[in-house]
């Protein structure tokens, strides 16, 4: 049954799809070719002179026990944001689908965050924070937790995690939201005249036919944990205390414009590309055979 | 505000081209906001105003890294300013791009500017001089670490607030006492590498870095693992691990603790008399930074923080001849002068500061003069002319992460400084292949 246009000569196709290649070949081709050529060589930050030194940016790089300990730290960073996003943005979707009246002003108001410059939103949640004058830190000092984000690794990236995911629960939550209005109420009321109640409806049915909207956001939450949460580890931790947030797209942004070692943070670049570029490969290759179309 | 602002930029788009058909135009681009921005910006026009042949035009670049990028950026892209402020941490990067700026000495002897290199005060010259003395780029604002008492902090801890401080000795003694008196925040601290490790150094003349602290090449080592400042820092985290010393954060955010009057005392730049002045509604002093009694030469000199301005290369002659009158005008001592009085930050000149003296603001404003005493109290050594290292600015990120090992108590301030060292030279390393 399937359906296939064919097309005589080869303009036709070539025009339709040049724009979508002009647009790669501009914004990423043609960028990702620079930090690979870059990577190469040991630059001045003027520009002035150049000193190719092979691959010995990479051999930095990988013999330097921080930076591989970066990976680590990167791992762990990138499945809590995409946790903390996802599961409570499917959590308040399934909420705000429920709603037969208001839905629209929750859903307005969940959307919101989604406006907020993620560097702002860094500062946001470093004042809630704040060690002196923070409100949250203030209650949980009541409590009797002395909250310290500054000396403390662990609640430093608690805080980066919160800060980066917050966010992304609106973009998220958009997605799933709009998934659920398209499960076939047919479906549902089948199941819930054979007796399934709200929960069991949703692990066994609205789930599944949500698996590609969950692939989807899978794949692209983290892509965004990968590239980019640098503002906001910028504006709350700067990396620290220690290493225990430098992810390793801070550690790009830092050493190229913080550091002006253009070398090496183009080496890093590539490092990153390679890693991302593979796990999407995963991603397809095993993930993609339990998504149900 | 938003009047005025629209106002500048109006005044900045629209009328520069129509005055630089008759004026030639100096582009000045600073890192200032807030007041310091408006001081900077009162001095352009003040300068404008004197002359007809030039015009300067200022322009914020963002915070001192922000704007030291946008310099970089826009010399790769040809579009670079006249004038361009660096902060100190900079320095090396500007020194090591030979073809990217102009010294200020070749620019002053071209523009015949008045210009006299040794009316600049010899700790401040010392960090934008070569090594044959002549001056590369023009000191603009600098300080240098003093100690800040909370007078009242230290009464309500039963604490005499005039306890001698000027040793670390002394000051240990007393963080005892204000631990033993209640006080939950005795010592906090801003800029901790720049303090406790760079000044630090210099003060007890020992050195930071081989090559005399970068000055002599780029082949240059870290020996801030030495005997004294690991010494320095075990005491810290000590005082750190019982509850005596605070840590708050890597740049100043122990400025806000001491302002609101929870911290007795507090390590940080001269420059902090403005805020600290205005905010603070409790009784306090200036004193010069603590030294260990009978460490190396302790008191030597401490060296300066802040930033100067550098003259970029790609313009027309006549362009520098305005560079070289601006960079003479901001250093005459009358500018000067009204500077430090407004800022805190150190006079350059010495010129200024007998000015200041003359005009009776140090006895009206007692401890104003805490700072320049310190840094002129001695003749720099090569340990304490200041620093000159490539990439510094990547290796205080890395000291500030060895530091938080030792205040975590997860390292000793023998380990963290091996581990700093180790990385820091691989950073030099790559900044002498780069500039090679």
């Amino acid at each position: 049954m399937e359906k296939r246009v064919i097309f005589r000569g080869w303009w036709l196709p070539a025009l339709l799809i040049a724009p979508q290649v002009f647009i790669s070949a501009v914004f990423f081709f043609y960028p990702a070719g620079q930090a690979v050529w870059q990577s190469l060589f040991i630059p001045d930050p003027f520009g002035l002179s150049s000193q190719y030194v092979g691959l010995a940016n990479f051999e930095f790089l990988l013999s330097d026990k921080f930076y591989r300990a970066s990976f680590v730290t990167t791992a762990v960073f990138s499945i809590l944001v995409t946790l903390c996003s996802m599961i409570p943005a499917l959590f308040l979707a399934v909420m705000a689908d429920r709603l037969i009246k208001g839905s629209g002003v929750y859903r307005t108001l969940l959307i919101w965050p989604y406006a907020v410059a993620p560097a702002i939103a860094g500062v946001l949640w470093l004042f809630m924070f704040n060690t002196r004058v923070g409100v949250v830190s203030w209650y949980l000092g009541q409590l009797g937790y002395d909250w310290n984000h500054v000396l403390n690794g662990g609640e430093a990236m608690g805080l980066v995690v919160v800060a980066s995911a917050w966010g992304r629960i609106s973009y998220n939550f958009l997605f799933f939201f709009a998934a659920l209005q398209a499960v076939p109420r047919s479906v549902i009321e089948a199941a819930a005249i054979d007796g399934a109640r709200f929960w069991r409806r949703f692990w066994t049915i609205v789930l599944p036919l949500l698996s590609p909207t969950t692939f989807f956001l899978l794949v692209v939450n983290i892509v965004y944990s990968f590239f980019e949460t640098f503002g906001v580890i910028h504006t709350i931790t700067s990396g620290g205390p220690q290493q225990s947030t430098t992810v390793l797209v801070y550690k790009v942004f830092s050493d190229g414009f913080v550091g002006q070692d253009l070398g090496s943070s183009s080496a890093q670049s590539v490092i990153l590309l390679f890693v991302v570029g593979l796990l999407t490969i995963v991603q397809f290759k095993f993930v993609e055979k339990r998504v149900h179309y | 505000m938003k009047k005025s602002l629209i106002g500048a930029l109006a005044a900045s788009t629209l009328l520069s081209p129509v005055a630089a058909m008759a004026q030639t135009e100096v582009q000045f681009w600073h890192a200032f906001t807030g007041r310091l921005g408006e001081l900077v910006a009162a001095q352009v026009e003040e300068f404008n105003a004197s002359q007809s042949d030039y015009v300067v035009v200022q322009s914020h670049k963002g915070n001192y890294s922000e704007t030291l990028n946008a310099g970089i950026a826009a010399f790769r892209a040809g579009e670079q300013p006249h004038i361009l402020m660096v902060f100190e941490v900079g320095t090396a990067s500007m020194m090591a791009a030979g073809g990217a700026v102009r010294p200020v000495h070749e620019v002053m002897a071209e523009s015949g500017a008045t210009f006299d290199s040794d009316a600049y005060i010899g700790a401040v010259k010392g960090y934008y001089t070569s090594t044959d003395g002549d001056m590369l780029s023009l000191p603009f604002n600098s300080s240098t670490p003093v100690l800040w008492v909370n007078r009242d902090a230290m009464a309500a801890a039963g604490v005499d607030p005039d306890t001698d401080l000027s040793t670390w000795q002394n000051v240990g003694a007393t963080l005892d006492a204000l631990k033993a008196g209640g006080e939950e925040c005795p010592l906090v601290t801003a800029w901790q590498s720049w303090i406790h490790l760079e000044n630090f150094s210099a003060y007890h003349d020992v050195p930071f870095a081989s090559q005399d602290n970068g000055f002599a090449g780029l082949d240059t080592e870290l020996m801030l693992n030495g005997e004294a400042q690991v010494a320095h820092l075990t005491a810290m985290g000590e005082w750190a691990r019982d509850g005596k010393f605070i840590y708050t954060g890597r740049r100043n955010e122990g400025g806000a603790n001491f302002r609101s009057g929870e911290c007795a005392l507090f390590t940080e730049s001269s420059a902090g008399y403005a805020g600290i002045s205005s905010e603070a509604e409790f009784d306090f002093d200036v004193r010069p930074l603590p030294y260990w009694e009978g460490v190396g030469n302790a008191p030597q000199n401490t060296i300066i923080g802040g930033a100067s301005l550098w003259v970029m290369e790609g313009h027309e002659a006549d362009e520098y001849k305005g560079a070289g009158e601006f960079l003479s005008f901001l250093s005459s001592s009358d500018v000067q002068a009204a500077w430090h009085q407004n800022t805190g930050y150190l006079p350059i000149t010495s010129e200024a500061g007998e000015a200041t003296r003359a005009a009776g603001f140090y006895e009206a404003n007692p401890g104003t003069d805490v700072a320049v005493i310190q840094m002129t109290m001695n003749e720099p050594t090569s340990n304490s002319k200041g620093l000159r290292l490539g990439s510094f600015d990547q290796i205080r990120g890395i000291i500030d992460e060895e530091l938080e090992g030792i205040w975590s108590g997860d390292k000793t301030a023998q380990e963290a400084m091996d581990s700093a060292k180790e990385r820091g030279d691989a950073l030099l390393r790559r900044f002498e292949m780069a500039n090679r």
